[in-house]
């Protein structure tokens, strides 16, 4: 839970006022040198493109710190990479290229496993299956996009997440936006949690079905949520609802908090609705054997009516699943519109996630896959502690490999990038859209490559460069052998 | 007994003439006679007034209990997850075990291929596969992040440059998935408010997008430029100024093989002030005397059409999509393309692959005169197979087949098809296939057979095809001749 201090709200309030009033300023500006200059010919009779609210943030306030997004890298996302360095001249309008590179400690990508440069096991494989595949397929699975890995992948994810069947597909974001419209339409309700990602909301919209959120992790509401629409009913007519699904996710990206799943299962089979876990984030980087959040909170996958995930993360791939019972999977496989009428997966991103899959399996014949695993919960569980003894605000829970430091203020977001930049940590900022407007933060993204000595650099820019922009809202622990011991004379 | 009533009755008579003729009956108030029947009419105003002032009856509201909640929860029956699974929903396709060239493996047995959307030939090239094993050994298989944090690497730049500079557009974005680029598109520029004409024969891509984005939609008849025209007559008397009008079209419907009419469209959208979003994914590598698509094909400047994604999954043998347009058109997407902010960004080696097949096409364009050949021999050997006739367009390299006669509902329809689809690859060694509809898709184009033809199918491959499926369909019709 995010605990805002009231000064700091208001200094953020404050701060974003200033930002919003200058852009208006420089707006009314625009508007005045725009009418002394016509507008062209062609533009007249249509409205504009993009209307000027709409990209009014892009404009006047992401446009500043352009700078610290989409930094372009040169190397592979391990856990050290280069990035490469950029100028603007004309105050961050326009960014352009140099072929200079800096070595960072990389903080920032969903590498939980380390599978993201060339692997010993992987690569090798993948690029065999290159030769023979071919970068595509150019056909649907339907027609003529199945080939022998994909067989094999969804047999091998099934056997993983411990479902009786999977289907895989060639994007994240797409398996949440078909699927849902595919299991529930008209008639329908979906109870879905407040801070779920925009892929579930995307595919909740297409459905069609009534949305009803609940607080974020809040069961007791969920519960009452429930209670509610089922004696109420649909709007309106009254008529009970056709089915119930509820969705929530293993960890949730922004917060990097876990789902009380075990209490939520209870809820779901109290009231008979439907559970549909997005396990994006925790599968393979969580649990003892990296089955994600099931076998963490001891929870039969049994239980769970639909598994979604995705291969981009602890993988090193790209890509979907989804685990359920063979006859939801066959009804899948002949509706959902990501199967019938997009391109199928990549081959040698298949194989890639077949020989990852084998490598945390143990069935590589090593015990790199078991390390790795023990690797990751030992790095998150070192730096979550370190954090918060600095006096840093940090969200999420104990073994989750994603660490949100809460910064607030929107100055603040610039000066922590550049300031980590300059000495070669390479971190992530997360701000409007995908967080709220207050709750400005930097995300960290903990590695099994990264090594202690990493980490403890990582830790040390981080310590400096938080006492330099001042977002140690606690107090820090006071380290151990310091005590000092009072004698009694 | 009757004396006591009419004694009570006089009395009640006498008091109120009585009253009627007390000393205040005969007053005069403001030179108004007040007489006694003045005192029995504010008698009945007062009455009246009191039964204004007294509140309607409600029936009192009361909240269902818990016990009656609980009841409610305990009575109801959800409907299961999954309706009944049919046999068609038992139907596995069938797996293939090499590259999905112009020829392939399937259970050991060599098959000539017309289901890959392979147009240019491309899979299995040596280029295009050393480009992509460099690339995956410096950066391995996936990118691990979104473009809007350390996933965008200087292939991914390269190739949107590289797009941009092959279709003389300003500038390109790049999305990790096909379909997935028309549906972020259109939700980002259209918002509640906005009107949208669409043809009705879109694939589910665009009609996902369309439904995203909360606009009215009006469909047109598919391709039908009468029924545009009318439509967008009707629309003209909403001139608001801040309404955003667009007409959605593909290049080439995959759903029936037609080729939009460019320049009719062009003339009614600026006629009627629209802007053009323009679907080409099946067109991009195809159409055009160098394979720049439609707007090549049409000779039309390409600054007239607003806004052109295409998927890459078909003539570029890659995977992932791109939109192109304006430089405004295409920075507006880098913060509001839900597609590219919110997943992850395209593996580098498919980015890769994308300027390798660009780079080959732009050497060799000879390649779309073999397809174009390749095409019109299909043409001539498919024209007269009895029972099925060509419903697509002579230059679009999806070559579809309708039934002559429909047998009456769309199942039975795709029953025959998918029969003489099998006995073309048990029988001949031939993988041809059916459509396939979803029950989501509202397109109700007619059902067909597909054919998609590449330029590395070769004579010997389009002559097989043709006797094949003439010589499933005369045993199927016999009667027709």
């Amino acid at each position: 839970m995010v605990r805002l201090p009231y000064s700091t709200a208001l200094t953020t309030l404050f701060s974003y006022g200033l930002l919003f009033a200058f852009g208006q300023l420089r707006d009314l500006f625009r508007k005045i040198i725009d009418w002394f200059k016509s507008s062209s010919e062609d533009l007249k009779g249509y409205a504009p493109i993009c209307l000027g609210l709409e990209d009014f943030y892009t404009r006047r306030l992401y446009l500043r710190i352009q700078d610290c997004f989409c930094r372009p890298i040169a190397s592979a996302p391990d856990a050290w990479f280069d990035v490469v360095e950029r100028y603007s001249e004309d105050s961050n309008k326009t960014l352009h290229r140099t072929s200079k590179t800096s070595k960072c400690l990389n903080l920032g990508s969903y590498n939980y496993l380390g599978f993201a440069a060339a692997d010993e096991y992987c690569t090798p494989r993948v690029i065999e299956s290159l030769k023979k595949y071919s970068p595509s397929t150019c056909s649907i699975r339907v027609d003529g996009g199945t080939t022998d890995l994909h067989t094999e992948l969804e047999e091998l994810v099934a056997r993983f997440v411990g479902k009786p069947a999977a289907v895989t597909f060639g994007m994240g974001y797409a398996t949440n936006s078909s699927i849902i419209p595919a299991l529930i339409g008209k008639g329908g309700l979906i109870i879905s949690d407040s801070l779920n990602h925009n892929s579930i909301v995307n595919g909740a919209r297409g459905s069609g079905a009534a949305i009803r959120v609940f607080q974020h992790n809040n069961v007791a509401h969920l519960e009452k949520v429930l209670r509610e629409q089922i004696a109420e009913g649909q709007p309106r007519t009254h008529r009970p609802w056709k089915k119930i699904i509820i969705i929530v996710e293993g960890i949730y990206s922004m917060e990097g908090e876990l789902c009380p799943l075990a209490e939520v299962i209870a809820v779901c089979k109290k009231y008979k609705a439907y559970i549909y876990l997005d396990e994006a984030h925790s599968i393979g980087a969580v649990g003892k054997s990296g089955k994600g959040v099931c076998e963490l909170l001891g929870v039969d996958p049994a239980d769970v009516d639909i598994m979604m995930g995705t291969f981009t993360k602890s993988f090193g791939s790209c890509g979907g699943y989804i685990a359920a019972s063979k006859e939801v999977v066959q009804y899948l496989k002949d509706t959902c519109p990501a199967h019938v009428y997009a391109t199928s997966m990549s081959p040698p991103a298949v194989q890639q996630v077949i020989s990852s899959l084998k490598v945390i399996l143990g069935e590589d014949g090593s015990s790199r896959g078991s390390q790795k695993l023990a690797q990751i919960r030992e790095n998150s569980n070192f730096f979550r502690c370190e954090l918060k003894k600095m006096g840093f605000e940090v969200l999420g829970d104990n073994d989750s490999p994603i660490m949100p430091i809460m910064l607030y203020n929107p100055a603040k977001i610039p000066a922590f990038s550049r300031e980590c930049l300059k000495q070669n940590v390479a971190v992530v900022m997360v701000a409007f859209p995908a967080s709220p407007l207050l709750l400005a933060r930097t995300r960290i993204c903990i590695s099994a490559a990264h090594s202690r000595e990493d980490l403890l650099k990582g830790l040390e820019v981080i310590s400096k460069v938080g006492d330099l922009v001042g977002i140690k809202y606690f107090p820090t622990e006071p380290p151990k052998h310091e005590t000092k011991v009072y004698k009694v004379e | 007994m009757a004396s006591a009533v009419v004694n009570i009755a006089t009395a009640a008579l006498d008091w109120v003439a009585v009253a009627f003729d007390a000393p205040f009956a005969g007053a005069v108030v403001f030179g108004v006679h007040i007489n006694g029947h003045l005192v029995a009419e504010v008698l009945l105003i007062a009455v009246i007034l009191f039964q204004l002032t007294r509140k309607s009856y409600k029936p009192p509201k009361k909240p269902l209990t818990e016990k009656e909640i609980d009841d409610l929860c305990e009575e109801w029956v959800p409907e299961p997850l999954h309706p009944p699974i049919t046999k068609e929903m038992k139907v596995e396709p069938p797996t293939i075990e090499s590259a999905a060239g112009p020829h392939t493996i399937i259970e050991g047995k060599e098959v000539v291929n017309f289901a890959s959307a392979n147009y240019l030939g491309l899979i299995g090239n040596e280029n295009i596969i050393d480009s992509c094993v460099a690339s995956l050994e410096k950066y391995g298989v996936g990118s691990c992040s979104s473009r809007v944090f350390y996933g965008t690497t200087n292939d991914h730049i390269d190739c949107e440059t590289r797009i941009a500079k092959f279709m003389s557009t300003p500038d390109s974005i790049l999305y990790s998935y096909g379909i997935s680029a028309i549906f972020s598109v259109i939700p980002a520029f259209c918002k509640k408010g906005d009107i949208i004409v669409a043809d009705e024969g879109v694939h589910w891509g665009v009609q996902n997008g369309l439904h995203l984005s909360r606009s009215s939609v009006v469909y047109f008849k598919h391709n039908d430029m009468a029924s545009l025209e009318s439509t967008l007559e009707k629309l003209t008397n909403k001139q608001a100024e801040k309404v955003r009008r667009y007409i959605v079209v593909e290049a080439l419907y995959q759903n029936s093989g037609q080729i939009a009419p460019l320049n009719s469209i062009v003339r009614l959208k600026e006629k009627y002030h629209f802007r053009v979003i323009l679907e080409e994914s099946h067109s991009f590598g195809v159409l055009g005397n160098t394979g720049r698509g439609l707007t090549e094909h049409y000779g039309i400047p390409i600054e007239k059409i607003d806004i052109i994604t295409a998927g890459m999954g078909n003539a570029l043998a890659t995977d992932g999509g791109f939109c192109t347009g304006s430089a405004r058109v295409v920075d507006h997407q880098r913060l509001n393309g839900s597609g590219y902010v919110f997943s992850a960004s395209l593996p580098p080696y498919l980015a890769n692959a994308a300027i390798a097949a660009v780079n080959y096409l732009e050497d060799n364009p000879s390649v779309l005169t073999v397809l174009r050949r390749n095409i019109s021999l299909v043409w001539e050997g498919l024209s007269d197979v009895p029972g099925l006739i060509i419903a697509s367009d002579p230059l679009s390299p999806i070559v579809i087949l309708k039934l002559k006669n429909s047998t009456g509902s769309l199942k039975s329809d795709l029953e025959l098809l998918n029969k003489i689809v099998e006995r073309v690859l048990v029988e001949d060694s031939i993988l041809i296939v059916s459509t396939k509809r979803s029950v989501l898709d509202k397109c109700r184009l007619p059902v067909g057979i597909r054919l998609f033809v590449s330029a590395g199918h070769n004579e010997s491959d389009i002559k097989k095809v043709s006797e094949s499926l003439r010589r499933v369909a005369c045993e199927n019709w016999p009667d027709i001749v």
